[in-house]
């Protein structure tokens, strides 16, 4: 519109003067936005820390306590469970999701049509709440009224929340379900950046086409691959409330992972100290593994999040 | 330039594919039929599970236990959804739109103008530590925050009202927000800012002028992905909220599984219902996104 039309040939010096007064006009916007994300986000951060240093019910006043709720904590060999079934979710999520993340990644990259309609579809799970989905499948395994009966297949007619090991299975599927999604459009975008070229040169050299995913595609994924796990994994410490809705950390304790326990702790028992310890614990898991990852991968920042 | 301004507006459009490539496009991915498999095979799996609520739904409690679990319903009935509207669904799903709304515009606006000040201000020290501080956000998980979170609502008064679960939604949807949206405004070309400076413009004016209209795509993206996610919360209102007054969705669909119990098709219904603005919202959602990043800066 008129802006087209205005001069761009704006005297440098200018400018550059008018630049200097220009971060301070422009710094108060901001504000608001961190105002907000210091107050609600950040400071809860540090309160946590602090917190697990004091006793509180959650209603009454907040006593200083030292370190007794870290001491007792990590005494508790239920910390040590739930840490277990914690790292049992990120491991099974991780073997699970990613060999079949990459394969849709490649599969949607290719430009048909079709597969773009495929993808749609695809995303849907993601769109579910995870309460939604929880309820549903519950109702879905239900050994009573369920698949399983309504099929009459005996067997598909298991206590699928019933038996740890299955109910850990259940877990995993539906975690898969609703997060590869996610994981192949972030490998769609990569694959559709890998050159041509180097495909081209496979099949000039009589590359196969399990070869060259394995000798071009894959290693091409590598950044994407680290960029992937480290979400999947630091989101698997997240699935409070699928675990909560499905089977609020049963049969027995079997799928208690840490928020779960966090939760039963804090908001269940009304031991918000110890549930603290529990937030901590929680967050440094989070940061050592992403780190790690990050470490793996070789370098860490802006181009391991590419096709993002 | 008009015709990159006037695109978002006037050209809908109507496919979620990227731009017209031949169909063969990227043979080697055409011919990788363990992927194909793949594809087809997930199909399957994200639509069984779909396709069986949605046909339940339809299904009269008693039909449920009789008929094959597959099979669409022979009397098809809407009792159930009858039965969930009447079970005080209506007043929890504008709780969640009082919730989703409350979150998404001031996130976006709040964003938005912290990511204009992060992109003008590029130069200053100050504003590259608050960039520095958003982007650390993003790896605060809320689990870990949710105590003192619900400390600072009962000490603010606002325990068990929606104001209790859309603050901390937005404090929590900034920083993803901020990142999308400086990452979008950096690709404004500086001449636009700078003519419309010499034409006397303030930068509160370029910001609602200039920027604003610029990156209408990306706030599309933000908006859609902020009120998905306070949409479907469950954490925020099971920890600060306790009145079923002041239910949302998740909440509600979770309560009605403990309500209606073995009636199943009632329950999925009340998933159904749950479900659909969301689908409406990503469908329209995405169509503005693909309309505005395909005809936008053709990056």
């Amino acid at each position: 519109m008129t802006i087209q039309a205005a001069p761009l040939a704006a005297p440098r010096p200018q400018s550059r003067g008018g630049q200097a007064g220009q971060h301070g006009r422009v710094a108060w916007m901001a504000v608001p936005a961190l105002a907000v994300f210091l107050l609600f986000a950040v400071l809860p951060l540090v309160g946590v820390l602090v917190l697990s240093f004091t006793r509180w019910d959650g209603l009454g006043a907040i006593h200083p306590a030292g370190i007794r709720n870290w001491r007792s904590v990590l005494s508790d060999p239920d910390l040590l469970h739930s840490l277990w079934v914690t790292f049992e979710v990120m491991f099974y999520s991780w073997v699970v999701q990613t060999p079949i993340a990459i394969l849709l990644g490649v599969f949607t990259a290719g430009r048909h049509r079709y597969r773009a309609v495929l993808a749609v579809f695809f995303f849907v799970p993601l769109l579910l709440s995870a309460a939604a989905i929880a309820v549903t499948f519950k109702a879905l395994l239900d050994p009573n009224f369920g698949l399983g009966p309504g099929l009459h297949s005996d067997l598909l007619t298991q206590n699928w929340l019933g038996n740890p090991v299955l109910a850990m299975g259940v877990v995993i599927f539906i975690v898969s379900w609703q997060f590869i999604p996610f994981h192949s459009l972030i490998y769609q975008g990569a694959v559709r950046q890998i050159p041509l070229s180097l495909y081209e040169a496979a099949s000039l050299d009589g590359a196969g086409r399990v070869r060259t995913f394995f000798s071009i595609t894959l290693p091409q994924l590598k950044h994407t691959i680290i960029t992937s796990s480290t979400l999947m994994v630091v989101g698997s410490l997240t699935f409070f409330d699928l675990i909560f809705v499905l089977t609020g950390g049963g049969p027995g304790d079997s799928t208690r992972v840490l928020a779960l326990d966090m939760y039963r702790r804090g908001f269940g028992a009304n031991q918000m100290g110890p549930a603290s310890v529990i937030a901590v614990i929680l967050v440094l898991v989070g940061l050592g593994i992403a780190l790690g990852l990050n470490r793996l991968g070789g370098r860490a920042d802006d181009s391991s999040l590419e096709g993002v | 330039m008009a015709t990159l301004l006037g695109a978002t507006v006037d050209q809908p459009t109507e496919r979620v594919t990227p731009p017209p490539t031949p169909a063969v496009g990227r043979g080697w991915a055409g011919r990788n039929w363990l992927a194909g498999l793949a594809g087809w095979f997930w199909l399957l799996v994200v639509l069984i599970p779909l396709y069986w609520i949605v046909i339940t739904s339809f299904k009269a409690s008693s039909d449920y236990y009789q008929q094959n679990a597959f099979a669409p319903p022979s009397n098809p009935t809407l009792a159930n959804y009858r039965l969930v509207i009447e079970n005080d669904f209506v007043h929890y799903f504008v709780n969640s739109v009082v919730v989703a709304v409350g979150t998404t515009v001031p996130t976006v606006v709040l964003a938005l103008m912290a990511a204009y000040a992060i992109v003008r201000g590029a130069q200053s020290g100050l504003l590259r530590r608050i960039q520095g501080l958003f982007l650390m956000g993003l790896a605060i998980p809320l689990q870990a925050a949710i105590i003192p979170v619900y400390l600072l609502i009962i000490k603010l008064g606002l325990y068990d009202s929606l104001a209790a679960i859309a603050i901390p939604s937005i404090a929590f949807a900034i920083p993803l927000a901020v990142l999308v949206l400086s990452n979008f405004l950096r690709d404004i070309p500086r001449d636009l800012f700078e003519s419309m400076r010499l034409d006397g413009a303030g930068e509160w004016t370029m910001l609602w002028r200039l920027a604003f209209p610029l990156t209408r795509p990306a706030m599309v993206t933000v908006a859609v992905y902020t009120g998905v996610t306070v949409w479907n919360g469950f954490l925020l209102p099971l920890v600060l909220t306790q009145s079923p007054d002041r239910r949302t969705m998740p909440l509600a669909v979770w309560s009605f599984q403990g309500q209606f119990q073995v009636n199943v098709p009632a329950v999925l219904a009340s998933v159904v219902l749950s479900t659909v603005p969301i689908v409406v919202l990503y469908t329209i959602g995405r169509r503005q996104l693909v309309s505005g990043l395909s005809e936008g800066f053709s990056k």
